[in-house]
């Protein structure tokens, strides 16, 4: 009569053991990861009202960048060579990047006040890097409402605009968002590093990451010619959305902006997150006096 | 071997200051020069020093914050900057001034996370978590989101989440500073018996001497970047030369404390109270409370004594004076 429950109570405690419940489980890489991100985001939801009204005071920011550039392209019937929808493209193209990495490194910007408040030796006293750390107890879900309007503009221009879609542009099309983010996700870890030299530095590092998501997004042939080599060559502003939406919609690009430009999304974010990395090493360094 | 081992360590800075209107001058600060000591395993130490005097500065050297200038420092066999996370696993740090728990979270919801930083399983932090909890009485408030603690119950809060990992050793700065009595007792009374029971190391700053004299059977008392005592407490009040005073209440006022024929070596200090209160400081080396209440109690009735221990504080700013002249 009691041989069926117990085989229950065994096949039930077996099912306990498998699950990542296991309170003898290794902790791996991913749940601890879990465990940071999930402490971050309840943390935001502790102030229901004021999570949901940053939400939407993001979303209305997209809105208003957007309407901005309708204006332009509204009054000059082009705007650097591009229609509207064609606009409406690099727009979005740039706003999921931006969006992307702002989500994951956007508050490495106010750097200088984790340093000045102390926080950052909290940091530093535990066993883990201190960038992932930072990445995590920064994630600022509310961002996710810029994610969203970024994300819509975008369908909305790929809707609109009218593209002989083939294997190669299909392909840059996924990866030039992911490119784009890792781009944003250097230069906010470069406006972070900054900070360490330059303890007022926050308004010089804004000037990179949020400039650079301006020039992002609008056709880089409306910029001055240095100003186009600029912001390709050296801050790859322009790879983010502009370059890749020219090669997705067949355009020429300006001078300073050749077409095959639009290839170069990946390796520059590859180049420059590396970079930036090495940058963010120095800092630390620097920190810790260990030379830098 | 030492769990602390610091050879000729030393720091300094670069700063700038001013020098005419525009320009500005390289100065270096010496915020630590040379000191040397070392810290045997279950040790508790505290480390004690005017404000700038390097105790912070010792401390980053110490955690693997900052770089020594020059100088060798092994903690728990390892070099501390270069080792930093491996260090982090072996030590935990309670800033008083910093939270390292989760602001916006309930108490409770931070050690998960803490006990997954130190790669701990579920089955290894939450036995420890609830002996910490149990023992610092954190039951009532771990569901309190911290942000809300008191001062009081959020230190105890920084003290479980520092312990939670059992450190070999752990480095206090400032952890009573702003705790009502009741608070501070609770916490001292834990980290003795954390060091009795588990032979946990304790290295602690703090500016209130009561810390130092419950807790720590030894001091490091440095100043100005140098070690200018280290040794018991007991030791560090001859050092210095303190005086204890005797505080006696009489039954009939005394206008004057002449009368009272004191010995050699003792000091009347004053009267309070309209005659009745007298104060007598004398050198505990020469004299005995006993003598000194002797000499008093034959010239007039005493009604009530109380007996002053030297104030720490003091001692050190005496201290402080021989070693500069």
């Amino acid at each position: 009569m009691a041989s069926p429950r117990a085989t229950s109570s065994l096949t039930s405690r077996r099912a306990t053991s498998s699950r990542a419940g296991d309170p003898h489980a290794p902790v791996t890489n991913f749940v601890l990861l879990k465990l940071l991100v999930s402490a971050r985001l309840r943390s935001q939801l502790a102030y229901r009202g004021s999570f949901f009204s940053d939400v939407a005071g993001q979303v209305l920011l997209g809105l208003t960048e957007f309407v901005e550039l309708y204006a332009i392209v509204h009054n000059v019937s082009t705007f650097g060579g591009m229609t509207l929808a064609q606009t409406l493209l690099v727009f979005g193209l740039a706003s999921v990047a931006f969006a992307l990495g702002d989500l994951l490194l956007g508050e490495t910007d106010s750097m200088s006040e984790t340093i000045r408040s102390g926080k950052l030796e909290v940091l530093l006293v535990r066993p883990l890097p201190v960038l992932l750390q930072l990445a995590t107890s920064d994630f600022q879900l509310r961002r996710v409402g810029r994610l969203i309007f970024a994300l819509a503009a975008l369908a909305a221009a790929l809707l609109l605009t009218d593209v002989h879609w083939d294997p190669a542009k299909i392909a840059l099309a996924i990866i030039t968002p992911l490119a784009g983010a890792a781009i944003f996700c250097a230069l906010f870890l470069g406006a972070g590093a900054m900070q360490f030299w330059i303890l007022d530095g926050r308004q010089f590092a804004n000037a990179f990451t949020y400039g650079g998501r301006y020039v992002a997004s609008m056709p880089g042939a409306a910029l001055f010619f240095p100003i186009q080599i600029f912001f390709t060559f050296v801050i790859p502003a322009t790879l983010v959305a502009y370059a890749p939406s020219l090669v997705i919609l067949e355009l020429d690009g300006p001078a300073g902006i050749p077409a095959w430009t639009g290839w170069l999304g990946l390796p520059a974010a590859v180049v420059l997150s590396g970079l930036m990395l090495l940058l963010w090493r120095a800092a630390i360094k620097k920190y810790t006096g260990a030379g830098g | 071997m030492p769990i602390i081992d610091v050879e000729n360590l030393s720091r300094e800075f670069q700063v700038m200051e001013p020098a005419g209107r525009f320009r500005r001058r390289r100065k270096t600060v010496h915020a630590v020069r040379g000191i040397d000591f070392t810290v045997e395993q279950g040790e508790a130490v505290g480390y004690i020093g005017a404000n700038g005097a390097g105790k912070s500065t010792t401390i980053k050297m110490l955690t693997g914050v900052l770089v020594p200038s020059s100088g060798r420092v092994s903690v728990c066999g390892f070099n501390p900057v270069p080792q930093r996370k491996a260090l982090a696993r072996k030590i935990g740090v309670v800033f008083g001034q910093r939270s390292q728990l989760w602001w916006d979270l309930p108490l409770q919801d931070s050690y998960p996370i803490l006990g997954a930083m130190h790669r701990m399983p579920e089955a290894d932090w939450r036995p420890r978590f609830r002996e910490l909890a149990d023992q610092m009485d954190l039951g009532e408030f771990l569901t309190t989101p911290v942000r809300q603690l008191s001062l009081g119950q959020r230190m105890r809060g920084e003290v479980a989440a520092a312990l939670l990992h059992r450190p070999e050793l752990v480095i206090l700065d400032e952890p009573t500073i702003g705790l009502d009595m009741i608070s501070k007792e609770k916490l001292r009374q834990f980290l003795d018996a954390e060091r009795r029971d588990n032979g946990t190391t304790l290295l602690l700053t703090t500016h209130d001497m009561s810390d130092i004299q419950r807790l720590c059977q030894r001091v490091l008392v440095v100043d100005d970047g140098a070690i200018a005592y280290d040794g018991q407490l007991t030791g560090l009040a001859e050092v210095a030369g303190a005086v204890r005073t005797m505080v006696v209440d009489l039954a009939t006022p005394m206008h004057s404390g002449v009368l009272f024929s004191l010995p050699d070596g003792a000091v009347h200090e004053g009267i309070e109270a309209n005659g009745i209160r007298h104060s007598v400081s004398f050198d505990p080396r020469r004299l005995s409370a006993a003598t000194v209440l002797a000499a008093i109690s034959s010239t007039a009735e005493v009604a009530d004594l109380s007996l002053h221990e030297p104030d720490i504080e003091h001692l050190v700013r005496q201290l402080y004076g021989r070693a500069r002249g």
